[in-house]
């Protein structure tokens, strides 16, 4: 088979199982569903990993599959880029996808949908690999645009759920909001470069560096860079997709739809496409300081913010959420620190240990009977020992523990931020480093709430937090994921094999990963050639691999600096304040009870969303509505008119009366009329 | 095939049969009328095919071209002819012929036959005005055209039918009446020729121009519709039935927008340059607040007709950037407005069938009691919303990257109905779709049946199609788009 065949077969074979899966799901039983989907995945995979071998031998790929559209002298083309960066992303989508897919047997077990999310789920590998193996912006706009629609079809899957339909839509709105930035991008992409290629976009950039151009009537003052604003509007789609402060707000949200679609769409991989997109156009942010200061300004917000949220979280997947945002800001500060190969190394080892995390969460999730509540949970380590190593796995991964893979991306974007001199990094700086300690204590205070100290299961239900679902327990359809919680006297228990496999396959790389890549893809010449960085004017990374001298020493000497310190006090705080003296943070929240508000409302994005976005639409459409169409063109205008005609002829009605005398008594006064005129004029 | 009268067949044929299910007469003989229609139906789509697969696209001249003369005394001809511009839309609307016939089927069983025939004798009509090339042979369509679907909607309608009917004529007729001042003045202007071609070539004064550009915006406007004549679709959508919807959104108003490109374009370029500013404020007020408005719509068939008043808005925005770009996305997504308006409209009609109602209050849970149904509405609401591989995003994302070109602002504002386009679908979606079942009328609901599955089918096939390989849709357009481009570059003014 030639390669160009086998790159085919890459998004081909995931798209069949998804058909299969989709178009029969009320005809096939279960096992051809979930036997389609896994096989079409394993090709993927598979594949992937031959391509990455034929990559590492150096050779790259770069060419049209079809001509899409061609209009006046624009070419669109759907064609495929494979390169280092490509084949990293497609390792990374089919693994984590392969693996939830296994899992997804054990989880959706008693779900009435399983085909159905199979098809979805399939058909979401798809489309993210569509997006990643693109060669041009159209074609990428197409895989962003389809995985915002398999993720709002994920997040609503259970489509009974009030919460469930809210926050899909919310997701894609949201969403929505950065493609429109994304496409005035793209629009301003085509308009000064005359092609979507990446190739032809990124050769030319350099030329375009100093163009300017007017953003209202050839005005002094708004005059902008062109590549500023192009890449500010590129990177706003990121800012929705990776979901960035302020359009992060449908993330959390997006924990309404079953678990293992939050592992792998809304921790390691869909998420991440914004990520990746930056990384992609390195060649144009490179040039724009403003851009990248922009980029480093969020993902710092981001980062540090949204890890403060986390620590309040009592609802298990929403802490891993916010610990997603989190990292996501971590990327892109990275990113804005010109480190790109570190926003992809982290990009990476982020998708191993975060799938984890949420697999994990979900194993605990179906040993607790669909209690989400991590106040219910404790000292479950006894009960699910291979759920409680993994989770620990890959807790310690995500805080950054030497040797672990978490700690490898993370300490080197900690060390490319504090070596960059863009406007912001000092900031930056701040965050990330701020943001170790918040990781550290939100994370491990989930890990001994669930897996250590009492056991507060089994009681009585008084103590949940989400009373909306009470009531819910006999409606034995549409309850899963719901709260059921242990019914008293019930202890959890550890998941069948389908679950804990996949936990131990991620757990793996979880450790190693960082250790053996590392060394290739942030100081080798893995992304020679597709990461373009102009080391002259930011030389964070040039200097950070003077810095670098393996793997081991970097470990060992991370043991004297700050971020271990930080990751260890915060692990140390949380078994202090949530083991030994459960007593302090009850009191620290009375203490602080206005900072407690702001974050229990998530500093309040939402409120302000519904209440202006939201409210705001819903008001201006009423007003033009019932003001502009209904009262000024209907009612004035347009019945105005009739009411006129009317008039006119009631008016000749009146003179049309049918009485011989009327029109004879009108002909003598126009007689009159027309005589004392003529009369007058003589 | 060089000798048959195509253009003469994809005219004559549906009228004809038209009269044919006419003559079965009364309801006793409905399912032969509906066979009947079902037969001349599909044989004007056979008819159309040719016109694609014999086209030439190399050549931006006027192809099948059949030319007679009729009323010599006033040089007046049976001219007819396609090209690049016109071709796809007699495919398109014998196409939604099918369709609509295919809609009615079990739902309309009074006055079977008369039914039927006002929907072929319409189709017929709508196909002689996309080829008609003399002013008073299209302005003989234009208005005949007009009465079928008057007689659907006032008949077949709702009960505030007649209301609707009324709007709907008069407000079209007022554009007609200015059309018709236009033609005359060109046929004395150009010294006694109704050629719509010979036109193309006449030099016309400046004020002239003018002049004869705001009665075409006037006549075309209203039939688009655009901002702010716009009002009387929501009504006569609401009112019409579900094949008079489908008709109305899918084909009547690309009349307008044809007419755009047919004859304000190429024969008052000099005003249509002058005036563009205009036009092209008129389509944003479409697009944004008509968006807005059809946010708060509680009645689904409002929503969608306001839903496409939006979409003609980046017609129109299309056609007056005066880039290859801009019109070929413009026609694009005339084309698709064609399949996903349609199909929304058919949508709504299956669940109208069933529970009797439009609201978007007497829903809810939907997919619940019919989930083959909920998976071809997502396709089509995610079409409406503009999603790629669907074809309601080619359309829009060629018009809003053109319009990047053209300038920025416009660009900014078009794209907001990425937003505000999303909202409006989605969130009908919700509350009709999604969710627990709602009352005991959706709890009672059947799934769609092979009849609407075939409907469905079929307006998903065109819309994936069109989304993921719209190539062959545009390759047709290229030649005639650019030497419309190449026409209107240079002044008619002397």
């Amino acid at each position: 088979m030639d390669m160009k065949s086998l790159y085919l077969l890459v998004p081909l074979a995931p798209l069949a199982g998804a058909m299969i899966a989709g178009l029969f799901c009320r005809i096939i039983p279960r096992w051809v569903a979930h036997t389609a989907t896994i096989a079409g995945v394993a090709i993927a995979f598979f594949a992937s990993f031959l391509i990455f071998k034929d990559v590492m031998a150096g050779n790259t790929y770069n060419g049209p599959v079809y001509q899409w559209l061609t209009s006046g002298d624009y070419r669109f083309e759907v064609g495929f880029l494979i390169d280092q960066l490509t084949v990293t992303m497609m390792l990374v989508v089919t693994s984590v996808s392969l693996m939830v897919h296994i899992y997804t047997i054990g989880y959706m077990k008693e779900d009435p949908g399983y085909n159905r999310f199979f098809s979805y789920i399939s058909l979401f590998t798809f489309s993210m690999l569509i997006l990643v193996m693109s060669n041009n912006f159209m074609q990428l706009f197409f895989g962003w645009e389809a995985v915002g629609l398999v993720s709002y079809l994920l997040i609503g899957f259970w489509y009974t759920r009030p919460t469930a339909i809210f926050a899909n839509m919310k997701a894609f709105l949201v969403n929505r909001v950065g493609d429109f930035g994304f496409i005035l991008g793209i629009g301003l992409v085509l308009a000064h470069f005359g092609t979507l290629d990446y190739a032809a976009v990124f050769a030319k950039a350099p030329s375009l560096a100093d163009v300017t151009i007017s953003l209202f009537a050839d005005r002094e003052w708004a005059t902008v860079s062109l590549m500023s604003i192009t890449c500010i509007l590129l990177f706003i789609g990121a800012m929705g997709k990776s979901a960035q402060v302020p359009l992060h707000v449908w993330l959390p949200d997006s924990m309404e739809g079953p678990t293992p679609i939050s592992a792998l769409i809304h921790a390691a991989t869909m998420v991440t496409a914004g990520i990746f997109m930056v990384a992609r156009m390195s060649p144009l942010f490179e040039l724009s300081d403003a851009a990248l200061t922009f980029v480093i300004v969020i993902g710092s917000i981001t980062a540090l913010f949204m890890g403060f949220l986390g620590i309040i979280q009592n609802d298990i997947k929403r802490v891993v959420a916010y610990s997603t945002l989190s990292q996501l800001g971590y990327m892109t500060v990275a990113l804005g620190a010109s480190a790109y190969s570190v926003a992809i190394f982290h990009l990476m080892t982020h998708a191993f240990f975060k799938a984890l995390l949420f697999l994990g969460a979900g194993s605990v999730i179906i040993g607790m009977h669909h209690d989400q509540d991590i106040r219910n949970m404790g000292g479950l380590r006894k009960y699910m020992p291979i759920t409680w190593i993994t989770s620990l796995i890959g807790s310690l991964a995500l805080i950054g523990t030497p040797f672990f893979a978490g700690f490898y991306s993370k300490d080197s974007i900690i060390e490319a931020v504090a070596l960059s001199t863009i406007p912001g990094a000092g900031f930056a700086y701040f965050a990330v480093l701020a943001g170790v300690f918040v990781t550290a204590f939100y994370s491990f205070r989930m890990y001994f709430l669930v897996f250590h100290g009492e056991e507060r299961f089994g009681k009585a239900h008084d103590a949940h937090g989400h009373d909306a679902h009470e009531g819910d327990h006999d409606d034995e359809e549409v309850a899963h994921d719901h709260h059921h919680g242990l019914a008293p006297g019930q202890k959890p228990h550890e998941t069948p094999w389908v679950v804990t496999l996949p936990l131990v396959l991620l757990a793996i790389p979880s450790v190693i990963i960082g250790f053996i890549g590392i060394e290739p893809m942030l100081f080798g010449d893995y992304f020679k050639g597709v990461i373009h960085i102009n080391a002259e004017a930011h030389p964070a990374m040039s200097e950070l691999a003077h810095h670098f001298h393996g793997a081991v020493a970097m470990a060992t000497h991370a043991l004297t600096t700050a971020p271990f310190w930080l990751a260890l006090s915060g692990v140390a705080l949380s078994w202090f304040f949530y083991l030994k003296r459960p007593d302090i943070p009850a009191a620290i929240k009375a203490r602080v009870e206005p900072i407690y508000t702001l974050l229990e409302n998530k500093y309040y994005f939402d409120k302000f969303n519904e209440v202006v976005f939201a409210g705001g639409a819903r008001l201006l459409g009423r007003g033009l509505w019932k003001g502009g169409d209904v009262g000024l063109i209907d009612g004035i205008v347009v019945n105005g008119s009739v009411r006129l005609v009317n008039w006119l002829a009631s008016m000749i009605r009146f003179f049309q009366s049918g009485h011989i005398y009327h029109y004879a008594f009108t002909m003598i006064i126009g007689v009159f009329v027309l005589l004392t005129l003529w009369v007058s004029r003589v | 095939m060089s000798g048959t009268p195509l253009l003469s067949l994809a005219v004559w044929i549906p009228i004809l049969a038209g009269f044919v299910v006419l003559a079965t007469g009364s309801d006793r003989n409905a399912p032969l009328a509906r066979m009947l229609a079902l037969l001349g139906a599909v044989a004007g789509l056979l008819v159309t095919l040719p016109l694609y697969t014999g086209f030439d696209v190399t050549t931006p001249a006027m192809q099948f071209v059949e030319l007679a003369p009729w009323i010599p005394r006033f040089n007046i001809n049976y001219h007819l002819g396609v090209d690049g511009i016109s071709m796809l839309f007699l495919i398109l609307n014998s196409f939604i012929t099918v369709i609509v016939v295919l809609a009615g089927w079990q739902v309309i069983d009074s006055k079977v036959a008369q039914y039927n025939a006002g929907f072929l004798i319409m189709s017929g009509l709508l196909n002689g005005i996309f080829c008609s090339l003399d002013g008073v042979l299209f302005y003989v369509f234009f208005e005949a055209s007009l009465i079928p679907l008057y007689l659907i909607i006032g008949i077949w309608g709702g009960p505030n039918r007649v209301y609707a009917a009324f709007k709907f004529f008069l407000f079209t007729l007022m554009g007609s009446l200015l059309l018709l001042i236009a033609l005359l003045y060109l046929f004395i202007q150009s010294g006694g020729s109704f050629s719509i071609l010979d036109w193309h070539q006449l030099p016309i004064p400046r004020g002239a121009q003018l002049w004869i550009f705001v009665a075409f915006l006037i006549a075309f406007a209203v039939k688009v519709p655009m901002w702010p004549v716009h009002t009387w679709l929501p009504d006569a959508h609401v009112e019409a039935p579900t094949g008079g919807s489908i008709v109305l959104a899918a084909i009547a108003l690309k009349l307008g927008a044809y007419g755009f490109l047919r004859f304000s374009l190429p024969i008052v370029p000099d005003a249509a340059h002058e005036l563009s500013g205009l036009v092209v404020g008129l389509s944003l007020i479409a697009i944004v607040y008509i968006g807005f408005v059809a946010l708060v719509q509680e009645d689904m068939k409002k929503l969608v007709a306001y839903s496409s008043i939006a979409h003609m808005g980046f017609v129109t925005l299309g056609f007056f950037m005066f880039s290859a770009m801009g019109i070929e996305g413009a026609l694009v997504q005339m084309v698709s407005h064609g399949f996903v308006s349609g199909a929304m409209f058919f949508c709504i009609g299956v669940m109208y069938d069933r529970v009797h109602s439009r609201q978007i209050a007497d829903y809810g849970g939907v997919v619940n009691t019919m989930p083959k149904f909920a998976a071809f509405f997502m396709l089509f609401a995610m079409a409406n919303a503009g999603l790629p591989a669907t074809s309601g995003f080619v359309g829009e994302f060629m018009v809003i990257l053109g319009a990047v070109k053209y300038n920025f602002w416009v660009a900014f504002a078009a794209a907001t109905s990425l937003i505000v386009g999303a909202a409006y679908t989605l969130w009908m979606y919700k509350r009709v779709i999604f969710g627990a079942v709602g009352n005991h009328h959706v709890e009672e609901l059947t799934d769609i049946n092979g009849r609407e599955f075939l409907v469905l089918a079929l307006l998903a096939i065109g819309t994936l199609g069109m989304g993921l390989y719209p190539q062959p849709f545009t390759e047709v357009m290229h030649s005639s788009v650019n030497e419309l481009l190449r026409h209107i570059s240079i002044s008619k003014i002397q």
